[in-house]
């Protein structure tokens, strides 16, 4: 039905010709735009509605005292469903801490929560079909769970800043409560709140997508970073790193990337670096935690991610 | 009346102060807005910034902020 719909807009209500290359791209511009906002808006509302059942406070309880491993696991999971924006990194660092979440476990919360959520899925299913958004999701979930693991072997908690073991706050958090029909009044909010963000770079993608897709050649960057090129996944992790963006944002350049034939696990790999590290966040985060303990978390980050690509473009 | 804005000073958070503040204008009430910016009073009540406190009662917490209509609801509620 949407593909009749598209069709009858580029050909019929416009006029373009059936076959022509403007037409072509008109028309996977118009189904995509719509298909992709359609399951922006549904996947959205719905994670919004789990997410409303699992604020910070909730989330720390369960990962309190649990044992590594299962403990980052179980955070790496809880990242993608609890909610958390940067600018409430510390609060919550320091809140984990306070109840005894192991530093390695708090780790793989802080890593998946920006790396993995629903806008990303969402966006690589539309544009790129679910096997890559489920490849992207796991992996990145793999990314956090080992790279918190190995935060936790190193026992690097002299290098927290040492008020944050200080801080007494009893725990006593209050948590709002809300009843069903405000769990989806929120979810409507988010949902709003989000789109009305990423909207553009959405239309971007598709739009750059189409027009890649029509008009420049399949070996452009081929060439230069394709299967030939050993160093492609170290490259791309390189430059994904001082970049930042969040997931949207970066959408357009990876949709960019994948059309000239990149390998899936090249581009997976620059996006999650791009996704999750970012100065912004550094900063914040020296808040609570002492420069050598960054350094640390980076390194074992650009390592993990370039690991999975390797491994991504081993297997597919 | 105590009306208490946590955020420890992200741009969302001077948007709730904001929100706050013309909501207190509106609604003509007799109130003390006061910005929270230290890490130990704002854990008092929650870990989500930015944080809406009314009477000592958490009203709002973390993202996407209230509409204004919301906030002055919020401070209708335990006026």
């Amino acid at each position: 039905m949407l593909k009749a719909f598209a069709s009858y807009m580029t050909y019929e209500f416009i006029g373009l010709d059936q076959g022509s290359r403007i037409g072509d791209v008109l028309n996977f511009f118009i189904y995509d735009t719509i298909k992709i906002f359609l399951l922006l808006t549904v996947i959205i509302h719905a994670v919004s509605i789990i997410r409303s059942y699992f604020p910070p406070e909730k989330t720390r309880k369960i990962l309190a005292h649990k044992r590594e491993f299962i403990g980052n696991i179980l955070a790496a999971l809880l990242g993608v469903v609890t909610p958390f924006c940067s600018c409430s990194a510390v609060p919550l660092f320091i809140g984990f801490v306070e109840a005894g979440v192991p530093l390695g476990v708090t780790f793989s919360f802080l890593i998946s929560s920006p790396m993995v959520n629903e806008v990303a899925v969402v966006l690589l299913w539309g544009l790129f079909g679910w096997k890559i958004a489920a490849i992207y999701m796991v992996t990145g979930l793999l990314v956090a769970v080992l790279a918190g693991f190995v935060i936790g072997k190193l026992k690097l908690e002299k290098w927290v800043e040492e008020y944050v073991y200080q801080i007494k706050t009893g725990q006593g958090q209050q948590v709002l409560t809300q009843t069903f029909r405000q769990r989806l009044q929120y979810a409507r909010w988010n949902t709003a709140d989000i789109l009305k963000r990423i909207w553009l770079y959405v239309v971007l993608a598709i739009g750059l997508g189409g027009f890649i897709h029509g008009y420049v050649p399949q070996d452009f960057l081929v060439r230069y970073a394709g299967n030939g090129n050993p160093f492609a996944v170290p490259m791309a992790v390189a430059l994904g790193v001082p970049l930042y963006s969040n997931a949207a944002g970066v959408i357009p350049i990876v949709y960019a990337l994948m059309e000239k034939g990149l390998n899936t696990g090249t581009v997976l790999a620059f996006m999650m670096a791009v996704t999750a590290l970012s100065l912004p966040e550094m900063i914040i985060l020296r808040k609570v935690l002492k420069i050598p303990l960054l350094i640390v978390f980076a390194g074992i980050m650009t390592v993990t991610i370039t690991a999975v690509g390797y491994l991504f473009n081993a297997i597919l | 009346m105590e009306i208490k804005v946590l955020g420890p000073g992200c741009a969302n958070c001077h948007t709730m102060e904001q929100l706050a503040k013309t909501a207190v204008a509106a609604l003509g009430i007799e109130a003390r807005v006061e910005k929270i910016s230290d890490i130990q009073e704002i854990m008092k009540y929650t870990m989500s910034t930015p944080g809406l406190v009314v009477n000592g009662k958490l009203k709002h917490a973390g993202k996407p902020l209230p509409s204004i209509e919301k906030v002055k609801a919020m401070i209708k509620e335990e006026a």
